[in-house]
């Protein structure tokens, strides 16, 4: 596979360094193109049905929408992402996109490719393993994996090369970001050693930074067959209007899951995140609101240090891949029991906002969950956001427990917010449940005993007794029951003992 | 250190990192590559009263159904016992079990198509665990037994008995690439195999027995693998099998690569293991009397089952000695898939019921475990405390250096400096409960079954000096290739950069072994050598006559020949090799190798199975959550023996990714079933194996130089190091216990295998409530 840099001749005098820029490719030329690529790059690229792969145009007019992007790869011969799981679980198929970043810039996002449908490709722009290394140079961070000996069997490998790219780019070259990337052989503890010597020695390829630094207009609207991406949430309503038979598509970490396995999913999707009005974000002084389309590594980024228990939450949700494609639309349109940000709404007392052509209503999360995955949103309804409350004089706080912490779903997760009175009476309880019913739950039982009670050791058996006993949790196979009771008591426990001095 | 220990990479890093490396499923196929799909049944165990497949047939892309009655030859891939069937003419006998097999246009296709195949089954009842099995009297063969001495009297006589029971969970291998192979029959009638597969001759004999050919008839390939573990030892033969007997029927090419659930689903894992165990000690600890029964969970066939169960066998000592000692062992057949080699091949489960009774041992009597460990330890008749060095099968442990191995990790780690300091922590923390432990690996090396201890490699030589090396022996990531390359280099004199590596092929070197049992390097490295050295006295008189020396002055090295040591006459190695082509001299040669001095009587359970054993030790410090069961891994000190490493890097990523891998067994990998006998954890989003945030920033890995030479004559002086390393994650185990002890006072700690947050809660609780099991 050789990777195509071209120097455009017009824009190379502008730069002094040549980035990877697309180019059309010659032995098929597609349907939709201009005949030729004007300077700069970026509107060469403004078809309905192309993407950039690795500086190349790729037509997607006779692909279905609803096939991933590592199917696609492999049916084109591109064999440097591997298939581990098609799950979004192992990381092997990593590739790097291009995103906007709503501020003028651009940035790399390391997602998996099993769980992303071409249908959202157009416009858009991915690098995968096999454009890193310039001929037979490689790339720092395939030379750091070299040198630290990272690879063993080498399956893996690409994927841990991306998002070690995307790291090293992005400056993040933490643990974190290789924590949604599975290594049977090698223990990590090489691939560790070259995430901290390429942060040390930060070396940088001016050529992946220069198509960083290139500038990019917002997404256009874009469908290919029955895959919708609107551009506004009139558009996305209208669309839904004309396609009753349709879904919603956001992040699609989970709907991303039933397309890679087959499974049958709505015939017309509708793909949410080229709507700006939906990656909004904004911190007023007493409330938050949060975009549905806001993916959770910008939340947990962006809203650093406001909420507690967003903090706590935010690093043990999946992998980063999954976070920088999940949202909290979407965490909530699939409204699953064990979706980790549920329980931490209903604590906030959040609100969800819906919009349908009928027009505009809000539901406090407690009243939004009815069955298993089933809510109060009706199918021709959007979520368009979600308001989070500011209540400094609350602590709150939030703990997850899973087989395994990193990178897991949960068995239990719970979130906590309690106000004390200035008699250090409790006069405000919020304990909120996911992994224990069907739906994600408050409490409530356990919050009106401890309402107008002190925070003492005896309030705190009643406490832990009434959450024993609060919820009837199944035994799957993540858990048995017995242990759900325990977590909802203990977390609960050592929330309140981490509250004191 | 000499110089060909200086630290080759993987042979394939560069490939890896690029993504230029090709794996089997992604070889250009040739055109009109067909896909297979499984037909699963929905019962643990049925009888199949019929399938109907035209619904199927009539799809417009779908090829052919394969069922039991499609089979040309024989319908079984057994390895040992011919007990498995490829395709079930009558009986379901585990959950997901394939029926039969859709061969279409492509994979989607095939898969749909599967759906529409009706199978009628009649449900029977099903064996889903050990306990069943045993109860139900449902054994593979008949119980096993190695003992020493009189175990039952020794065990009356003793001053103290303790008794208990252990389950040890399976383990899925979780190669990242699934099973995979394609399959063409050539112009000629060769049915021509790419297969990820450990172990390329039994593919090929596999294969044909099920086609009803020959072995001349089919030759096996395998390029590299995206990790086995053992699970690709004998686990590939059926798929590679599926699609074999596909292109034999429909004369298409077709290709098999599992999805990740089906492949969980089907393929087996390490076996579940029961041990009940009875000892008898003194009031120091030391062992009087062992007896330990143990049970493997061997699935619906028998598999490698047999020799999984001996090695757990003649591991549970460990590196302990016991004076009277009784071993039994036996398979359970139960309902599920059929449990196969993993990393250690029983070897784990069987230290484990080990560990498990020192640790009881020591805990009941109040001493510290590590001091009762080393008290046990097997030690040379020099040492002043008479024979402890002999095994219960019956042979010594040959350079024997672990209790000086376990003083310098004691050293090294500040292990007793830690353990106070963990004490203090623990007397005024609470809620969280810090353990440290050490545990020591005595590892035999060898196959159990004399007759696999053998090798063989081919190395051409051509007329430009550049060499193909082949050798028996597969890659699938654990650097054999790397260490070939430097076997080869190193004895020829030449640069690596002159060698090609060529994919392991039946054609090239017949006959071979699996690549498992830690031995490749031992076994390929010795062959390779062989050949290497024929060929180089073949080029020596060419090589004296040019320099005008005697042969024997002749020295080849640094890429060159040499007329003498020291001298400064050279002739470049593509001259002599172009010499020689002129001077009519076969510049091809086989090698082959036989591990010396093996027997083994399976009847008796005596004998020198192993050439030598594998040492290492571990320290590991834990931090366990008392509200919630979660730990985490503070620590890690490992010190293990690798000889004078072929490829110090490599080596070191076995150890660093086999103490990783034992990790993900003992504490987050755990597989669970339904009532009906499916497999729950059947994805990585159920099933999981370690990240690298489970591994602790502070991981310190030491290897170990005996200050004695070795007796053995392993090639170039290394040691075998693929599965030994597995078992230094014990001491994780141990750590978490002596963090869950200090929750009370028990004199009895026990705890699940794995160690889940949950099983460490239910643990903690135990203590706190003062109750003993």
């Amino acid at each position: 596979m050789s990777l195509v840099v071209r120097r455009l001749a017009n824009a190379a005098n502008a730069q002094p360094t040549p980035a990877l820029t697309c180019k059309e490719q010659k032995p098929s030329p597609l349907p939709h193109m201009e005949q030729t690529i004007p300077n700069p790059y970026y509107p060469a690229m403004i078809t309905p049905n192309t993407f950039c792969l690795n500086g190349e145009l790729q037509s997607l007019a006779n692909s279905d929408p609803r096939e991933s992007l590592l199917r696609w790869l492999k049916r084109h011969h591109q064999t440097g992402t591997k298939e581990g799981c098609a799950d979004g679980d192992c990381g092997a198929c990593t590739v790097a996109l291009i995103e906007a970043d709503g501020l003028g810039g651009s940035r790399y996002v390391a997602i998996n490719s099993c769980l992303l449908p071409v249908g959202v490709l157009p416009a858009r722009e991915v690098l995968t393993v096999e454009s890193l290394a310039d001929g037979e140079t490689l790339h720092p961070v395939q030379q750091a994996l070299v040198d630290a000996a990272g690879s063993q069997c080498g399956y893996c490998t690409p994927g841990f090369v991306m998002s070690l790219f995307v790291g090293l780019h992005e400056g993040a070259l933490d643990d974190d970001a290789i924590a949604g990337n599975l290594c049977r052989c090698t223990g990590y503890g090489p691939i560790r050693q070259a995430a901290r010597q390429l942060a040390a020695d930060a070396p940088g390829d001016a050529r992946f930074a220069a198509l960083r630094a290139q500038t990019r207009p917002d997404l256009p609207a874009a469908d290919i067959t029955r895959f919708f991406s609107p551009v506004n949430i009139d558009d996305a309503l209208a669309l839904k209007a004309e396609h009753p038979q349709s879904d919603w598509f956001a992040g699609g970490t989970d709907l991303g899951v039933d397309l890679s396995h087959g499974k049958p999913v709505a015939p017309v999707l509708i793909a949410l995140e080229r709507i700006n009005e939906l990656q909004q974000l904004r911190i007023d002084d007493d409330r938050v609101w949060i975009g549905a389309a806001v993916s959770l590594s910008r939340l947990q980024s962006e809203l650093l240090g406001l909420f507690p228990a967003i903090d706590d939450l935010l690093p043990w949700f999946a992998g980063r891949q999954v976070r920088n494609r999940a949202t909290l639309g979407g965490n909530l349109g699939s409204a699953s029991p064990i979706g980790d940000l549920l329980p931490v709404l209903l604590a906030l007392d959040a609100v969800i906002h819906l919009r349908s052509l009928d027009g505009a209503r809000a539901i406090d999360a407690a009243d939004y969950f009815v069955d298993y995955r089933k809510t109060a949103r009706r199918a021709d309804e959007l979520i368009v956001g979600v308001t989070v409350p500011r209540r400094i004089d609350l602590r709150s706080g939030c703990a997850k427990v899973a087989k395994r912490q990193t990178d897991d779903i949960s068995i239990v997760a719970a979130a906590f917010a309690l106000g004390v009175d200035d008699q250090q009476r409790v006069s405000h309880a919020r304990l909120a449940y996911g992994g224990v019913a069907a739906i994600p739950l408050r409490a409530r039982m356990t919050e009106a005993l401890l309402i107008g009670r002190p925070l003492d050791q005896t309030t705190l058996d009643a406490a832990a007794a009434q959450l024993r006993a609060e919820f009837e949790p199944l035994s799957d196979h993540r858990a048995g029951s017995e242990y759900r009771r325990a977590l909802s008591a203990n977390l609960f426990l050592r929330f309140v003992a981490g509250l004191r001095p | 250190m000499n110089a060909s220990s200086a630290s080759p990479r993987h042979e394939s890093a560069v490939g890896h990192v690029t993504g230029r490396a090709i794996y089997t499923d992604e070889q250009r196929p040739p055109s009109g590559m067909l896909s297979v799909y499984p037909v699963q049944a929905p019962h643990a165990h049925a009888r199949i009263l019929g399938i109907d497949t035209a619904a199927a047939l009539a799809l417009p892309g779908v090829h052919a159904v394969l069922t039991a009655s499609d089979v040309p030859g024989e319908n079984d891939t057994g390895p040992i016992l011919h007990d498995e069937p490829l395709m079930p003419s009558h009986t379901v006998l585990f959950y997901g079990q394939a029926v039969a097999w859709v061969v279409a246009e492509d994979e989607a296709l095939a898969r749909a198509a599967a759906k529409q195949v009706s199978v009628i089954y009649e449900a029977l009842p099903a064996l889903l665990d050990i306990e069943q099995a045993m109860a139900a009297q449902a054994f593979h063969l008949p119980p096993v037994r190695v003992a020493r001495g009189d175990a039952s009297a020794a065990m009356i006589r003793a001053p103290l008995r303790l008794s208990g029971e252990l389950q040890i969970g399976g383990q899925d291998h979780f190669y990242l690439e699934t099973q995979a192979s394609w399959v063409e029959i050539d112009s000629e009638g060769t049915v021509q195999i790419a297969a990820s597969t450990q172990h390329p001759t039994e593919t090929q004999i596999i294969v044909a027995r099920v086609l009803g050919l020959p072995a001349h008839r089919v030759v096996c390939r395998s390029l590299r693998m995206g990790g086995g573990f053992g699970g690709k030892e004998t686990q590939a033969n059926p798929y590679a099998a599926i699609a074999a007997l596909a292109a034999y029927r429909t004369g298409r090419p077709v290709r098999i690569k599992l999805t990740r659930g089906l492949d969980m689903q089907m393929t087996g894992k390490r076996h579940p293991f029961l041990g009940r165990y009875e000892v008898g000690f003194d009031e120091r600890g030391e062992l009087l009397a062992l007896k330990v029964a143990l049970t493997a969970d061997g699935g619906w066939s028998c598999d490698l089952s047999p020799p999984v169960l001996m090695r757990a066998m003649v591991h549970v000592d460990n590196a302990y000695f016991a004076p009277d000692i009784e071993i039994t062992g036996q398979i359970a057949r139960t309902h599920l898939a059929s449990n196969t080699a993993f990393r250690g091949f029983g070897g784990p489960q069987g230290m484990l019921v080990g560990e498990e009774v020192l640790e009881r041992v020591a805990r009941h009597l109040g001493l510290p475990g590590h001091e009762v460990r080393e008290r046990n330890f097997y030690r040379p008749a020099a040492a002043g405390l008479g024979d402890r060095n002999q095994t219960h099968y019956g042979q010594p442990v040959v350079d024997n250096h672990l209790p000086e191995l376990w003083q310098q990790l004691l050293r090294d780690s500040e292990f007793m400096a830690r353990r106070e300091a963990i004490a203090a922590f623990n007397a005024c923390s609470a809620q969280r409960k810090r353990g440290i432990a050490i545990t020591p690996v005595k590892f035999g090396i060898s196959f159990n079954k004399t007759e696999y201890n053998q090798a063989g490699a081919l190395v051409h030589i051509y007329s430009d000096g550049s060499v193909q090396l082949n050798h028996g022996g597969t890659e699938m990531g654990q650097g054999l290739h790397t260490k070939m390359l430097a076997v080869a280099s190193r004895v020829l004199g030449i640069a690596t950069a002159r060698i090609r590596i060529m994919p392991t092929s039946t054609d090239k070197v017949p006959n071979t072994s699996a690549t498992a049992a830690s031995s490749g390097a031992d076994l390929n490295g010795q062959a390779v050598k062989a050949a290497c050295e024929t060929l180089l006295e073949r080029l020596r008189p060419v090589a004296a006559e040019l320099l005008r020396v005697k042969p024997e002055q002749v020295r080849f090295a640094e890429d060159a020949v040499f007329a003498d040591e020291g001298s400064s006459d050279r002739l470049r190695f593509e001259a002599v090799v172009g010499a020689a082509y002129r001077a009519r001299i076969s510049l091809s040669s086989t090698g082959f190798y036989r591990t010396p001095g093996l027997n083994w009587d399976p009847q008796t359970g005596q004998g020198h199975p192993f050439y030598y054993f594998a040492f290492g030790a571990a320290v590991s410090e834990v931090e366990v959550c008392g509200y919630t069961g979660v730990h985490t891994l503070r620590r890690v000190d490992l010190l293990h023996d690798v000889g004078d490493s072929l490829a110090i890097t490599i080596d070191r990523g076995q150890i660093e990714g086999g103490f990783v891998q034992g990790l993900g067994w003992l504490t987050c990998e755990e597989l669970r079933w339904n009532d009906a006998g499916k497999l729950l954890t059947d994805a990585p989003s159920t099933y999981k194996i370690p990240t690298v945030c489970e591994v602790p920033e502070d991981f310190r890995l030491n290897l170990f130089r005996s200050t004695e030479p070795p007796t053995t004559q392993v090639i170039f002086s290394s040691k075998a190091v693929g599965e030994p390393p597995f078992m230094l994650a014990m001491s994780v185990r141990e750590a978490l216990r002596e963090a869950v002890a200090a929750f009370g006072d028990a004199r009895e700690v026990s705890l699940g295998a794995p160690a889940t947050p949950e099983a460490i809660l239910a643990a903690i609780e135990r203590v706190r409530r003062g109750v003993n099991l």
